[in-house]
């Protein structure tokens, strides 16, 4: 398999872009970004089954529209990693910013430090394609908010609680939200609701948990027990009787 | 709108602006190449108890004679000069930046506390609201403000700010709507020890100018980032609130969070809230504010805008990118995002 | 106590004498006004919504229709509008919601412009006879032109012109997505713009595969709910439209109720049968200027920097400022949607009393772009309201390099602006997912009589141009010399730069 390094140091995204455009076109299935400072975009709407490892922070959009490819963070990422994204897979060994897998329709997200405010809002689904966020770390408010199908985990690792923050699946209409640990019901959102977390979801999730893991580099068996809270929709259509006609 | 980033040393040791300068650079897409400056706190070691007053002139004719004799009227201009500036090709140099050495007489008045700062901030509003071609932008004592149209890099260059040294620094990109290619309308804004840099839109505008309007303030660079000057003078040195205090009357918690809390504390923020109202400022905003005595950052109340912190040692540096950070300080050892509303403050240590 | 009902909104009366009980009313009746017991065509008049489908299928003109057949005490303040809403609301406690656009009387500002004409000083030019040119390029345009010589001494353009949309007619069809609208009612809008060379939008609901041999006329729109949105999706469009606001319903989102989301809706919006479409009033990854420009480059980015990226926006109060910005956001151009621009649905306070005319949003967003420099570089695109070739002629002589229209072209398809399409059973097929009522469009007919309007309005548009002396489409732009407003305020004959009649 043939593997290209760049090194981005004080290069503008476009021409980034286009060296990964060209190199996937030529068959290469390997990429490094080395010195990665900032670059917004990267892997924006790349339809391919590339890896690409980063090293560096990136800046806001990474892997917006990507359909494929495997992205590897070795640092942070600013503003909404995997927005709008369709296929394939983002690994953050550091933090993110606001916003995380933004209206994301498939593939996953894995995060393995903290994110900010609003991840996982506007996740949704379509028959196969399920998105998934999962989170090492914690999150901010809003968590899940508009979400209308896939899956988000919080793991909570390195916080007392895993989710402190007002808004968790305000307007959820689809998907579910799994947190470790209780939540508190004053942080749930309008139309979100709570249900035990069962040995079925657990068996059901194991395999994602486990995978999330192993991405993330953290033994898994401790996750591996019913302790999660699961948030779901109260209904499909939460603003349904919001209306009346003129 | 735009990008921000600050920088506070707690040992109050001073850096120059060239870091700062590269850091803002990297945030060049958050900006249009339409406006981007820089304050520093600590550059006029020379002149330590004179205001400097920092004003842009259309010309060297009636604005300034016209500011000189109300400066000479109200005080003494211990020494005064244009500010240096050096040529860029892309660059447009609509002023003359000016700066005055000023010291206020204080016996003039009666009835304030602070006699000196009443003064100086009378003249800034009345040459601001009264003489055309004349725009004091900066005012503060042992501080400046550089600001100009254009890129981040450019606008650095043209001041030269390399070769100013302060313990705080704050900078700021804009990508305008309203007044692009104005001077004035580029950020930081300053009132006497007040700097601020704003990133945002605040939709309360029309409420909390006629707030600070009904409070001797004017208005006149026709954009909401003066009114948080405003706002933090009017309650920060009029009515002598705590920067927490003040963060806490723009961006306070929510109701419902109040009634969550102890009796004694949801009476403080109830009744912090009824009075401060008009000084709520709604919409999304990152702000980052300084005055000599440290920095402040805080986001409005649902975090509409992002705001980074980190730290290295006796460095504090709050910015709208990590990467901008790490740009200044590759060897910074923490980063964090605060929280909605969650003042971060970073203070000298004595 | 109960409030009781409140009076009719329609009465519907038959000729029994006209009726031949072909029962034609009855069967294209979807609000099942009519039913038919002992061969008698029952009626009840309140479920009537005035679409006119009965009156326009019955072959002896039997049907008679009367609006507010029953009068409350006149009052100025408290119209039975008032009232009504009122007793809706004590009922139940919920947000009205309304059909189409604007419907307050608000005075219509292109009522009061007047066009120009030559008169022995120059010479008006016959269309027919000579040339008359209204090719429109949509899109970013550079400030000015570099060249370089080559070594043999030619000289070559140096300057890349970014990519531009062409139009054989400055009128578009605005974005109506599928779901709001159906499937026949978009084919036919798409089969008329691709026979009369403009474009068309798909609105936010995704393109269905059947739209797809109409891809090279189409503009997909990125909406806050990314409804169908994947890179295939925006690679196929001509353009991208990144939709901010809806001159119908400034600053907040939409959603589409489930029932309207079928199977093939579902599949095209790539959400699960039966739940909510919900738009959120912001884009999550846009709450600033800058973050604006960070999706238009995403998108750019997306697609390499092949797409022209227009940027929607509802007229608001300070549309000018906004325009400007989206000008510097590499966006090549801008959507500016008054408030009198249709909609599937809307909070009835909000479509009627939110956002500003298109009229003078146009010209303030022109005059700003003017004032900055900019304006050629970025192309205006007016819409809301455009009923006629002389608000479009008047929408460009504002300031617009062209209009979309959308109420319009659905009257092309038997629209009577009824005002119920949230209810989704629409008697002619255009807002509704019923297959029974979509099948009543046939898209060649349909796409006929669009493309018939497309064509008269260009075709009066010409005259016009022609009339005053003007052979270019870009002579007419910004042309505020050939208006001139009549009984206009001084304020807004200021907002508009247009002098008043007379002078």
């Amino acid at each position: 398999m043939e593997t290209m390094t760049i090194d981005a140091k004080g290069m503008h995204y476009t021409p980034l872009n286009k060296m990964i455009r060209e190199a996937v076109a030529s068959g290469v299935r390997e990429i490094v970004i080395n010195n990665v400072l900032g670059q917004r975009f990267i892997a924006n709407g790349l339809r391919s089954n590339v890896r690409i490892t980063i090293t560096g922070v990136c800046g806001g959009d990474l892997g917006m529209f990507m359909s494929g490819p495997e992205c590897i963070v070795r640092g942070d990422c600013e503003h909404a990693p995997g927005n709008t994204m369709d296929n394939g897979t983002i690994v953050i060994h550091g933090s993110a910013g606001d916003a995380v897998a933004h209206s994301m329709r498939g593939g996953r997200v894995f995060v393995r430090g903290d994110i900010g405010y609003r991840g996982g809002i506007h996740m949704k689904q379509y028959e196969q394609k399920r998105p998934v966020l999962a989170v090492g770390g914690t999150t901010h408010a809003f968590l899940g908010e508009y979400m209308a199908g896939g899956i988000i985990i919080v793991l909570g690792m390195g916080h007392e609680v895993a989710v402190k923050d007002r808004g968790i699946g305000s307007g959820i209409h689809g998907g579910e939200i799994i947190i470790r640990g209780d939540v508190e019901d004053r942080l749930l959102g309008v139309g979100a609701t709570k249900v035990k977390f069962s040995e079925d979801d657990l068996k059901r999730l194991s395999p994602l948990i486990t995978e999330f893991c192993e991405y993330i580099e953290v033994d898994p068996s401790r996750f591996l027990d019913t302790g999660y809270t699961r948030i779901i929709p109260a209904s499909s259509r939460p603003f349904a009787g919001k209306y009346t006609w003129e | 709108m735009c990008g921000i980033i600050g920088v506070i040393d707690r040992t109050r040791a001073r850096m120059d602006g060239s870091s700062i300068k590269k850091a803002l650079s990297l945030m060049n897409e958050r900006g249009s190449g339409e406006g981007a400056g820089y304050v520093a706190y600590g550059i006029y070691p020379d002149y330590p108890d004179c205001y400097a007053i920092h004003v842009f002139f259309d010309n060297l004719v009636e604005p300034k004679s016209k500011v000189d004799e109300v400066l000479h009227k109200w005080g003494r201009i211990v020494h005064q000069e244009e500010i240096p500036t050096y040529e860029q090709p892309c660059l447009k140099r609509e002023h003359i930046p000016w700066r005055y050495f000023y010291k206020p007489y204080t016996e003039f008045i009666v009835g304030s506390n602070n006699p000196a700062e009443d003064i100086v901030k009378h003249l800034v509003m009345t040459v601001n609201s009264t003489i055309p071609g004349a725009l004091i932008f900066s005012s503060g004592i042992n501080l400046g403000v550089f600001k100009a149209a254009g890129w981040p890099e450019d606008v650095a260059d043209f001041y030269r700010i390399e070769d100013y040294k302060g313990y705080i620094w704050l900078a700021h990109n804009r990508y305008p709507t309203n007044t692009p290619g104005w001077w004035g309308g580029a950020h930081p804004f300053n009132l006497l020890d007040w700097a601020v840099v704003h990133n945002g839109e605040i939709t309360s505008y029309g409420t909390n100018r006629r707030y600070v309007e009904s409070n001797g303030y004017k208005c006149t660079m026709s954009t909401d980032t003066e009114v948080v000057a405003y706002l933090f003078d009017l309650l920060g040195r009029r009515h002598g609130l705590p920067s927490e205090m003040v963060v806490e009357a723009m961006a306070p918690p929510f109701w419902d969070e109040i009634d969550m809390l102890p009796e004694k504390e949801q009476k403080l923020k109830r009744t912090l809230r009824l009075t401060y109202g008009p000084a709520l400022m709604n919409g999304p905003f990152a702000i980052v504010v300084a005055t000599s005595k440290g920095i402040v950052g805080f986001t409005d109340r649902i975090k509409l805008r992002p705001l980074v912190v980190g730290e290295n040692g006796s460095r504090l540096y709050i910015s709208s990118e990590e990467s901008a950070i790490r740009v200044m300080d590759p060897d910074v050892k923490t980063i964090y995002m605060p929280r909605a509303g969650e003042p971060v403050i970073g203070r000298f240590v004595q | 106590m109960s409030l009781g009902s409140v009076p009719l909104k329609y009465k519907i009366s038959i000729d029994r004498d006209q009726c031949m009980k072909c029962m034609r009313c009855v069967d294209n009746c979807s609000y099942g006004v009519y039913r038919v017991e002992d061969d008698r065509i029952l009626i009840d008049s309140r479920r009537c919504t005035a679409c006119h489908r009965c009156i326009s299928m019955c072959p002896r003109d039997a049907i008679m229709l009367q609006e507010k057949p029953v009068d409350y005490r006149s009052h100025p303040l408290w119209t039975a509008e008032a009232r009504e809403d009122i007793i809706n609301q004590a009922r139940t406690g919920k947000i009205i919601l309304a059909g189409m656009g604007n419907a307050m009387d608000y005075p219509i500002i292109f009522d009061r412009l007047v066009l120009d004409a030559c008169q022995v000083t120059n010479p008006s030019i016959d269309p027919l006879r000579e040339p008359m040119e209204l090719r429109t390029y949509l899109g970013k345009k550079p400030a000015k032109l570099e060249f370089t010589k080559s070594d043999k001494g030619d000289i070559e353009l140096k300057t890349e012109l970014a990519p531009n949309l062409k139009l054989e007619t400055p009128i578009m069809i605005g974005h109506m997505s599928y779901g709001a609208i159906s499937l026949n009612a978009q084919l036919s809008l798409a089969k008329a713009v691709a026979k009369t060379g403009t474009f068309m939008g798909t609105g936010e609901g995704g393109m269905h595969e059947s739209l797809y041999p109409y891809q090279k006329n189409m503009i997909v729109q990125v909406a806050s709910g990314r409804f169908g949105v994947d890179i295939n999706y925006l690679e196929r469009g001509a353009a991208i439209e990144i939709k901010i606001g809806q001159g119908a319903k400034p600053g907040i989102g939409g959603h589409l109720p489930g029932e309207k989301v079928c199977s093939d809706v579902s599949c095209t919006r790539m959400i699960p049968l039966g739940s909510d479409a919900i738009s959120p009033a912001p884009h999550h990854d846009i709450y600033s200027i800058e973050d604006l420009a960070q999706l238009v480059r995403s998108l750019k980015e997306a697609t390499e920097w092949k797409k022209p990226i227009f940027v929607k926006i509802a007229a608001v109060h300070n549309v000018a400022a906004i325009a400007a910005g989206i000008a510097r956001s590499s966006a090549d151009a801008v959507v500016i949607d008054g408030f009198r621009g249709g909609t599937g649905a809307a909070p009835k306070v909000f479509r009627d009393n939110v956002g500003i005319p298109i009229e003078a949003a146009v010209a303030a967003v022109d005059q700003k772009l003017n004032d900055q420099g900019i304006r050629n570089e970025v192309s205006v695109i007016a819409s809301g309201g455009i009923r006629n070739s002389a608000d479009l002629a008047k929408s460009i002589a504002l300031g617009a390099d062209a209009v979309y229209i959308g109420t319009a072209s659905l009257i092309a398809l038997g629209c009577r602006v009824c005002g119920n399409c949230y209810r989704g059973l629409c008697p002619w097929g255009i807002a509704t997912q019923r297959p029974d009522l979509v099948d009543r469009i046939d898209t060649d007919v349909g796409s006929q009589n669009v493309a018939n309007l497309i064509h008269a309005w260009t075709l009066e548009l010409s005259e016009l141009m022609g009339a005053a002396g003007i052979n270019s489409i870009e002579s007419l732009r910004g042309n505020r010399e050939r208006l001139r407003g009549y009984m206009l305020d001084e304020g807004m004959l200021n907002v508009l730069k247009v002098d008043p009649v007379g002078a």
